[in-house]
């Protein structure tokens, strides 16, 4: 090995430190991308109806509503508007199936129609990944390699528990509770129906389930595999539609059980609704998770993390890393490492390949995050936003930055569901937890160190559901998933998971 | 002349002291002949928002007690109660069971302590896990005690009920509030006592004595009562339902209406641990 040009100055034990930082690699506007669109057909239907009993229904009340592309506000596909006689409908439906098929079929039979799900999922997984684009704004390269493969090995992981429900509560006996009515968010369409419709069909319970109404149309393309893989009819069910169709569902007399994913205050909208009804309840709400790096941590792969947890989905995840807490030694560095990365997030068309952040889920939304960020800046905090160009048309918003954060700012206690991070600092590894805990929610947190102790230490501090070490945004579907305190109760994924589908006997 | 006894006056067992209400009421209570035997605390309100206090502070250092230790502790409780079960027995008496019945009772309690004892070590290790994730995590999940619980005891099987909603808890390293039974609190006022001699720190388990009409309103929307074990009738579980929602409060409520045998081998379960435990996952890399 040759000797190093700074061989003789180690030699005589002086510092070798350059003090000049390494160069930054920022290209700007030098080169611009070509673009790079995914072309894969999504299949579309003009009109959806509601999958009820196996079959595709036109809405009792004949009234449909439109879907659009939020990338640029175009029309994608009407889909049906359910109401009450609807529902009522697809229950009736869930429960004669559960009372005369599935609840009699054995373990494995099950199994095997969940297994089938799977594997015609992933043969139309690129079709799906563009419709799931198309219908939510979210990047192509994100539904194509992470929400339809994820979906996909939910159902092939719940496939197998299905004939060995003997080992998911020991010591006692368990039985499905029937049906169940879930509703489910729109930032992960597909995968939340497949985090809800996989454990309840495994542990034998037939289900009745709505998908948000900005994101219907890769459920009912989902109800097309379904009767693909020969699901009996009545099994799963899907009804669209807004609010007053969740409500519906929420309220019916038939589910046995309710599992929500959604903002805490509709989740506390559902459960007053359902008190003395004594119905079972999961809850999956919202978080305002601690993102916490500690001056030990390999700073760049730390602002990889912080970036993919903040603007993954454009910041559209509950368990977003939305309060970046950093050790205050290293704080101006990741500081000037975020803002440089950040200058090189390509926002823009979601179906282009190369594009990081799509487009913001709906109008509504796009205001409530620019409501947010505008009390940031009134109530003092520093704003760093990314000057990129922004396509004309469709729902953009930039990635945010907030320094000088304190922890009684909005932007530091709300949940803002978008491309925004507010960032605190701390001195010590005790007020680091104080402020991570500081918060009614409790879904998930990170924590970036080089020391093995000081994540399990932290991990056994933070009050959240998931703690992601120098890493975040990982899922499995054998990693249990949910909240502490307002961010909800019950699992999902997992042994944990199935347990909250059903009953000891 | 025959010597006149000595009457013990009932306090209820908050924050590791014997206390009377701090709003000064009390409620006679009699026997099953009818006659006066004492007067109970009628907690209030304050008194249960001063009990979760006592809990709150108990609560972290009960957490980080080892399984082993609360095993022992538990133990310890079951211990006392044992050495104490003909007094115990004459409580449960005085709302009229007959003496094989309370005897009964102590007894079953006695051995639900033990054996919630016994699993203070051991539910982590069945409840907990290990997950295959498919990328390169040692991903696993440990539980945790959601931290205080509230406690609302039926008037059947005033001690076993109580033994068998609190234990579970306390077992993982929740802090309780307890409301006694109203109709018989004695027992509840006795096993304070034991309590506070059985290596229990103070604060760990708290017991209340008064009237549900006025004590649920606060249970149910106490915000750091994070989940409610008990017994309650249709219209004070939409009462708790209501309330609860406010804090996304965890239930678990037994129909008074579907008369729960405490006496039951289900009355005692792993899953009455769970009740009141979080689960969390933690994704640790795996490799330099």
């Amino acid at each position: 090995m040759p000797a190093a040009p700074h061989s003789s100055k180690r030699a005589t034990g002086k510092s070798t430190r350059v003090t000049r930082p390494a160069p930054e690699l920022i290209f700007g506007d030098l080169w611009e991308y070509d673009p790079a669109p995914e072309t894969a057909d999504p299949k579309l239907k003009a009109r959806y109806d509601l999958f009820i009993d196996g079959k595709f229904v036109a809405p009792k009340s004949g009234k449909y509503f439109d879907s659009i592309n939020p990338a640029n506000e175009q029309k994608l596909a009407e889909i049906a508007l359910a109401g009450a006689a609807d529902v009522d409908a697809a229950f009736q439906a869930a429960r004669r199936a559960y009372d005369h098929v599935w609840s009699r079929m054995p373990g494995r039979e099950r199994a095997k129609y969940l297994f089938r799900i799977a594997r015609l999922l992933q043969d139309r997984a690129r079709e799906f990944a563009v419709a799931e684009t198309l219908d939510g704004g979210k990047p192509i390269k994100e539904s194509r390699d992470f929400d339809v493969p994820m979906a996909a090995a939910h159902f092939f992981y719940h496939a197998g528990w299905a004939d060995k429900l003997d080992y998911v509560a020991p010591g006692r006996r368990v039985a499905p509770l029937g049906v169940v009515g879930q509703v489910i968010p729109w930032n992960f369409p597909l995968l939340m129906g497949a985090w809800k419709i996989a454990p309840a069909l495994a542990m034998g319970n037939c289900v009745v389930l709505k998908p948000a109404e900005t994101t219907s149309i890769t459920c009912l393309k989902l109800a097309e595999i379904m009767q693909d893989a020969g699901l009996p009819p009545g099994v799963v069910n899907f009804v669209t539609g807004a609010g007053e169709v969740g409500a519906a569902v929420m309220g019916h007399a038939i589910p046995a059980k309710v599992a929500f994913t959604g903002s805490t205050e509709v989740g506390k909208i559902i459960m007053r609704s359902l008190a003395g009804s004594d119905k079972r309840m999961t809850m999956e709400l919202g978080g305002k998770a601690a993102n916490i790096v500690f001056d030990d941590a390999p700073l760049d792969q730390a602002v990889e993390g912080i970036v993919n947890g903040i603007f993954f989905n454009q910041g559209h995840v509950c368990c977003a890393g939305s309060r970046l807490l950093v050790h205050e030694s290293v704080a101006e560095r990741v500081l000037a490492k975020l803002k440089n990365r950040l200058r090189v997030l390509r926002v823009g068309d979601p179906m282009d390949k190369n594009t990081d952040l799509g487009a913001i889920n709906s109008r509504e939304q796009f205001g409530k995050i620019r409501e947010l960020v505008e009390a940031g800046v009134k109530e003092g905090a520093e704003m760093f936003q990314h000057p990129c160009r922004l396509p004309a048309k469709g729902f953009y918003f930039r990635p945010t930055l907030f320094s000088g954060v304190s922890m009684s700012h909005r932007i530091a206690r709300e949940e803002i569901f978008g491309p925004v991070l507010s960032i605190l600092t701390f001195r010590t590894v005790d007020e680091a937890i104080e402020k991570a805990n500081n918060t009614a929610y409790g879904l998930s947190a990170g924590v970036w160190t080089d020391k093995g102790s000081r994540i399990l230490k932290m991990s056994t501090e933070l009050k959240a559901g998931v703690v992601w070490a120098n890493t975040y945004n990982k899922f499995d579907p054998a990693s249990p998933f949910g909240g502490y305190k307002e961010s909800g109760f019950g699992r999902e994924g997992g042994r944990q998971g199935l347990l909250d589908y059903c009953q000891l006997v | 002349m025959s010597r006149l006894p000595i009457t013990k006056t009932p306090k209820v067992y908050v924050g590791g002291a014997f206390i009377r209400s701090e709003s000064a009421r009390v409620f006679p209570l009699k026997d099953a002949a009818g006659n006066f035997y004492a007067n109970i605390p009628q907690c209030s309100r304050k008194d249960l928002r001063n009990a979760v206090e006592a809990a709150a502070k108990a609560g972290p250092g009960w957490a980080k007690r080892t399984g082993y230790n609360r095993g022992q502790i538990l133990y310890r409780l079951g211990e006392m109660l044992e050495a104490r079960a003909g007094e115990m027995a004459d409580a449960i008496q005085l709302g009229g069971a007959s003496k094989a019945a309370a005897a009964r009772e102590v007894a079953a309690s006695v051995d639900r302590l033990i054996h919630y004892a016994g699993w203070a070590d051991k539910f982590e290790q069945v409840l907990g896990s290990v997950n295959p994730v498919a990328s390169p995590y040692f991903n696993f999940t440990v539980t945790e005690p959601m931290g205080i619980v509230g406690v609302i005891a039926p008037d059947t099987a005033p001690l076993l009920a109580l033994v068998s909603l609190f234990a579970p808890a306390i077992t993982s390293g929740n802090t309780v509030v307890a409301l006694a039974s109203e109709t018989q609190p004695y027992p509840a006022i006795l096993l304070g006592e034991m309590l506070a001699t059985s290596d229990l720190p103070g604060g760990v388990v708290n017991l209340l004595t008064g009237f549900r009409k006025e004590m649920l309103p606060t249970f149910a929307t106490h915000t750091h009562l994070r989940a409610l074990c008990g017994v309650a009738s249709a219209d004070e579980r939409k009462a708790l339902a209501l309330g609860a929602a406010e804090s996304v409060k965890r239930l678990h409520l037994i129909k008074v209406e579907d008369q729960p045998d405490w006496f039951a081998d289900t009355a005692q379960s792993l899953y009455a641990i769970r009740d009141t435990l979080e689960f969390k996952t933690t994704w640790h890399p795996i490799g330099a």
